[in-house]
């Protein structure tokens, strides 16, 4: 176990709909980015070795909230 | 000095987590933040003490969205010595709306009138007593979801039919009386023993629900007295920490409080009051971990 790490990266394709997606600067692993096209939201995926990849976020469940 | 060993945990990094990093990058100097994915964590309930206190310092933020998930994960590290913010009582009690009326009316805080059914029929009973229109909500759950506004037994009796086909816990019926409002309700965030901030949250859509989630706006309200005072006796019950209020005006009875969030957003507080509610939450951190 280890404490998130801020990466430097720019931009990756939408999975959904090949779009470009904005990777900001000191985006973080589990970040939540959504496509500017097609609005699916993603949970950014950034290895030890800086390389992100898209997984489609983790959906609403019924007992999430504040 | 040697800086504090804090940490973060989470199930997805939203504005507020990415904020609260931010703010506590900044402190560098003094903290040691570190930040987990709870999705990624993994314990035995007789896990070494001090090794768990190497990994995550003495206070932990819990940010999980996900209730289930943010009470056993609390539970797990209160269980092995680690301070959580907010505390396990808080965020079983925070969590449940039920649990939450009934911390208020103890403590003597107004909070609309609440009753509890388990069954259509009782359910229908306790409607008649209370009078319509009324409100039912689930006693888990945030942004408005299921919370349902029927004006009539009918109207009543098609949600109930609905919730009796799902899961247990929305066969627990939370029913409350509308409330006369002005088209907008109150968000105040607590931060240790302070009202931080305050939001009108207006009702734009037509829906009467307020919630900044289905299209209600935001707008400041800046923290008098009176609002301070409420909020700090309604979080009282569930200890130190921080806390989003809701509030509502009612017409005849002032300010009333109709629900405590344990994990709460502030995106909107954030940005409409311009207070820097990640930083002020970073400094409680900090302080709680110099207490301990
Ligand atoms: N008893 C009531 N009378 C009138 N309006 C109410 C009542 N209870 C809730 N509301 C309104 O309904 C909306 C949702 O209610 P509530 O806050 O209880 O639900 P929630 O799903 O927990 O939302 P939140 O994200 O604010 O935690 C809010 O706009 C609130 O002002
Ligand atoms: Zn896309």
């Amino acid at each position: 176990m280890s404490g998130g790490e801020l990466k430097d990266l720019s931009e990756t394709d939408c999975p959904e709909c090949s779009a470009k997606i904005r990777i900001p600067s000191d985006a973080i692993d589990g970040e939540i980015v959504t496509c500017p096209d097609c609005g699916t939201g993603f949970e950014l995926e950034i290895s030890g070795s800086g390389t992100v990849t898209l997984k489609q976020a983790e959906s609403v469940a019924e007992d999430w909230g504040e | 000095m040697t800086a504090r060993k804090i940490s973060m945990v989470y199930d997805l990094v939203r504005v507020e987590e990415k904020a609260i990093i931010e703010a506590a990058r900044k402190r560098s100097d003094k903290i040691d933040f570190r930040f987990f994915d709870s999705k990624d964590l993994y314990f035995d309930i007789r896990d070494d003490d001090s090794k768990i206190r190497e990994i995550f310092g003495k206070v932990v933020l819990q940010r999980c969205a996900s209730y289930f998930r943010n009470m056993h994960l609390t539970a797990v590290l209160e269980g092995l010595g680690v301070n959580v913010v907010n505390n396990l009582n808080a965020a079983i009690f925070a969590g449940n709306k039920l649990l939450t009326s009934i911390l208020l009316s103890k403590a003597g805080v107004s909070t609309p009138r609440t009753k509890i059914a388990f069954t259509e029929e009782g359910s229908l009973k306790a409607l008649g007593e209370l009078g319509y229109p009324a409100i039912i909500k689930p006693t888990i759950g945030s942004w408005g979801r299921l919370v349902a506004c029927v004006n009539d037994e009918d109207a009543a009796k098609s949600v109930i039919e609905d919730r009796e086909e799902m899961f247990p816990l929305y066969r627990v019926y939370y029913i409350q009386e509308k409330v006369k409002r002005p088209p907008r309700d109150i968000r105040a965030v607590v931060v240790g023993e302070r009202t931080v901030a305050a939001i009108y949250r207006i009702s734009t859509t037509g829906d009467w629900r307020t919630n900044t989630a289905r299209g209600g706006r935001a707008e400041n309200l800046p923290v008098d007295k009176e609002l301070d005072d409420i909020c700090l006796r309604a979080t009282k019950p569930f200890g130190s920490g921080i806390f989003g209020v809701d509030l509502m005006e009612s017409e005849d009875r002032g300010l009333i409080v109709h629900e405590i969030n344990s994990t709460t957003e502030f995106k909107n507080v954030y940005s409409k009051s311009g207070v820097d509610i990640p930083s002020l939450i970073v400094e409680y951190l900090y302080e709680l971990a110099g207490k301990l």
